[in-house]
């Protein structure tokens, strides 16, 4: 059962037909796309800078604590974090979506990067928040 | 019919179109945004290693210092920047404006060049 519609000979022929077609969600799904594409333009921005500025500090973590310490650096990296998260799972999904069709190896892949995204993003952004508070 | 096939090709593929520069700036956007993510990874990483000490922070320096680090920064930088001029041309493009072929080739090399002088210039200054 490589594609969808090869399903076994027991279902029926709506059985078969139903989950097929259009997910509707497209344009929902572009929109955020490009959503966070935009809000990424500053972020990312800032993101370098404040990556190139942390790689030249000489020290250890101190450097790096102490700059999340400030509300501002925080609430950017967060927000950082959030919105590259979301457009690179967004991103990933089309990809896979485009060569792999082989419908149970397309779904896990699918699962594990979105879960593992969201896991990236908590532990980002509880780091950040550690540093902060 | 025992008359052998003609080897003729099955569908146009990467042999038979000519590479233009869009399809380049296409393929590289997705490239490119694929191995951001590889980026972003070594951006929690730090946050995390920051978070959780001198000795897993000095691990994470250790990585980031190291030549395979270096190299590997270099190529996010570098990729970062070409896919966001590339993802900005992409927004231009939605809102209606670089649709013609010569807008878009001045747009690709515009990209090129641009992708590579914020590399050097977030490297080197």
């Amino acid at each position: 059962m490589a594609y969808k519609w090869e399903d076994t000979a027991f279902k029926g022929s709506l059985s078969r037909a139903r989950g097929l077609g259009s997910a509707r969600s497209g344009v929902e799904h572009w929109m955020h796309q490009k959503m966070t594409a935009l809000a990424n333009i500053p972020l990312v921005l800032w993101a370098v800078c404040s990556v190139a500025q942390l790689a030249r500090a000489d020290g250890g973590h101190q450097v790096v604590t102490s700059f999340f310490a400030q509300p501002f650096n925080a609430v950017m990296m967060t927000l950082f974090l959030i919105s590259t998260l979301y457009h690179a799972v967004l991103g990933i999904q089309v990809v896979v979506e485009d060569y792999i069709h082989t419908e149970s190896t397309k779904t896990v892949l699918l699962m594990l990067v979105k879960l593992l995204a969201f896991a990236l993003g908590v532990a980002g952004i509880f780091s950040v928040l550690k540093m902060a508070l | 019919m025992s008359s052998k096939p003609a080897a003729r090709p099955l569908s146009p593929h990467l042999q038979i179109w000519k590479w233009t520069l869009t399809m380049a700036l296409s393929i590289l956007h997705r490239a490119s945004g694929v191995a951001l993510v590889a980026g972003l990874l070594m951006v929690v990483w730090m946050l995390f290693a920051a978070a959780s000490g001198p000795e897993a922070y000095d691990c994470f320096k250790g990585f980031a210092t190291s030549i395979l680090g270096q190299i590997m920064l270099l190529g996010w930088t570098g990729a970062l920047f070409f896919h966001l001029f590339a993802g900005i041309r992409h927004l231009l493009m939605d809102m209606g404006y670089l649709l013609t072929i010569p807008q878009a080739e001045f747009a690709g090399k515009l990209i090129f060049l641009g992708a590579a002088l914020m590399t050097a210039l977030v490297w080197l200054v």
